[in-house]
């Protein structure tokens, strides 16, 4: 429990502190997420409207593989980013390996499947509910899909939050492809990942205490807007 | 300018068949609907009457036989036609919203849209209630909304799915003073019920179906004066059917 009680402290002296090391981490980390979770939802949110839609061939398969894909190993994601942007990969001319690009790119893989299979879900719900009825006012499918996305968008910014949480508490993904380099790829996770390899368990643990505050604000901050949002029309 | 003329009607139905696994819900219905006065479908739970006004609104297809408005086939995207459910599923949004909505789907510009959704609103006094939420009305104030929905297209044919089905006895008595009001203002009405006596108040003619077949179509008057089948007389006499 000692450790425990330390922790505590080194992390709210880490904080009260404005320690500038810990401030450019936990910015990186922010940044690289929240981007990899605004165009993970760019894709996710279309891509598991149109699966929950649409009927097309290779349907079926694409869901089995994006319901398989929301449990992949983030250390294989790194991999497979590394070696498409490592200087002999086809990418590789862009430069991007040990970059935050880099590490953005691989949480965007991470959490897609994650933010689109659970879209598909939520929109084939909806759809059963809606489906007769906008139809018989006139709606085609276009403006079908876009109806309701727009009256799932409560539970749909819950999804992108699953996402959101997943990308900020991985670590394999962004060691492999960020590298963890002081001052430029260094993330919260990679820190902690650090620090506990060099024995400054007490510093790892305060990271770990200061990113699961970071998470929890961050999402009840968007439960309570949503929850604001929800109370006026429903 | 009177615009009876333009009237997709009359509404023809051939040899219209729906099976449904392996049991035959519409039978080979035959019948021509005319533009004049409100039209009901009644029958007894089963019947087939629902199918058969969503087949008129496009949202089924037949299996066999055709229906065609004016020698059209029916698309729910069409505006000068539009459909009321028994139980309507509002959006999310203001009672005012879910107007507007309908209006937007169907291109509507907006000055024009103002000017039908208030229009729509008087006529079913939901002006003081625009503002709320559509989800939390009462099963009356819904009703009305379902009806402002159809209505504020300013649709040539309107298919009501028994709407007042749900209602006490108040609200039946609104929703069928505002259907008589729609009717008289140029606007066919089509709808399903399975009651006699509200087909006693509205319907200029009835069709009058049992297990998917058309047992008679006659004015109502007729109807409730002189059955021609034998089953219209067990219906109107509260016998059950077989």
């Amino acid at each position: 429990m000692n450790d425990f009680s330390q922790a505590f402290l080194k992390a709210i002296q880490l904080i009260l502190n404005l320690d500038p090391n810990l401030i450019e981490i936990v910015a990186l980390s922010l940044r690289v997420s929240l981007t990899a979770v605004l165009i993970a939802s760019l894709i996710g949110l279309p891509l598991g409207a149109a699966l929950a839609l649409y009927k097309f061939f290779g349907r079926g398969l694409l869901v089995a593989i994006l319901n398989t894909f929301m449990g992949l190993p983030p250390v294989v994601v790194g991999l497979v980013v590394y070696l498409i942007l490592s200087r002999s990969g086809p990418l590789g001319a862009l430069g991007l390996l040990f970059t935050p690009t880099a590490m953005v790119i691989a949480q965007v893989c991470l959490i897609t499947p994650i933010i689109a299979a659970l879209t598909r879900q939520t929109i084939l719900d909806a759809n059963n509910e809606f489906h007769a009825q906008l139809r018989a006012l006139g709606a085609k499918s276009l403006s079908m899909m876009n109806t309701l996305l727009w009256e799932t968008r409560y539970s749909l910014v819950t999804n992108v939050f699953a996402g959101f949480g997943r990308a900020i508490a991985e670590v394999g993904a962004v060691l492999i492809v960020g590298g963890n380099i002081n001052h430029n790829t260094r993330v919260m996770t990679t820190s902690i990942a650090l620090e506990t390899s060099k024995g400054n368990i007490e510093l790892a643990l305060a990271l770990g205490m200061i990113l699961i505050t970071l998470s929890l604000i961050v999402t009840s901050a968007v439960m309570s807007a949503r929850h604001a949002a929800y109370n006026v029309y429903s | 300018m009177v615009m009876t003329s333009a009237l997709p009607l009359p509404l023809k139905i051939q040899h219209l068949s729906v099976s449904r696994q392996g049991k035959l819900l519409l039978d080979s219905v035959n019948a021509t609907i005319e533009s004049t006065g409100i039209t009901i479908i009644l029958g007894p739970n089963g019947a087939g009457k629902s199918l058969l006004l969503r087949i008129a609104h496009g949202l089924e297809r037949p299996d066999a036989g055709s229906l065609r408005w004016d020698q059209h086939i029916p698309k729910p995207e069409e505006s000068w036609r539009t459909f009321v459910f028994q139980k309507p599923i509002f959006l999310q949004r203001s009672v005012l919203a879910n107007l507007e909505y309908v209006l937007s789907l169907h291109k509507v510009v907006k000055i024009r849209k103002n000017l039908l959704i208030q229009q729509a609103l008087q006529h079913t006094g939901l002006v003081k209630l625009s503002a709320q939420s559509a989800r939390i009305l009462s099963g009356g104030e819904q009703q009305r909304l379902n009806i402002a929905r159809a209505w504020v297209l300013e649709p040539k044919v309107m298919l009501l799915d028994e709407p007042t089905a749900e209602l006490d006895p108040s609200g039946v008595a609104t929703i069928e003073r505002l259907i008589k009001k729609i009717a008289q203002q140029n606007t066919k009405i089509i709808m399903t019920t399975h009651s006699l006596d509200q087909a006693k108040r509205l319907a200029h003619d009835i069709l009058f179906l049992h297990q998917g077949r058309l047992i008679e179509h006659t004015p109502a008057k007729v109807y409730f004066a002189q059955p021609q089948t034998s089953l219209a007389e067990d219906f109107l006499a509260g016998k059950l059917l077989d």
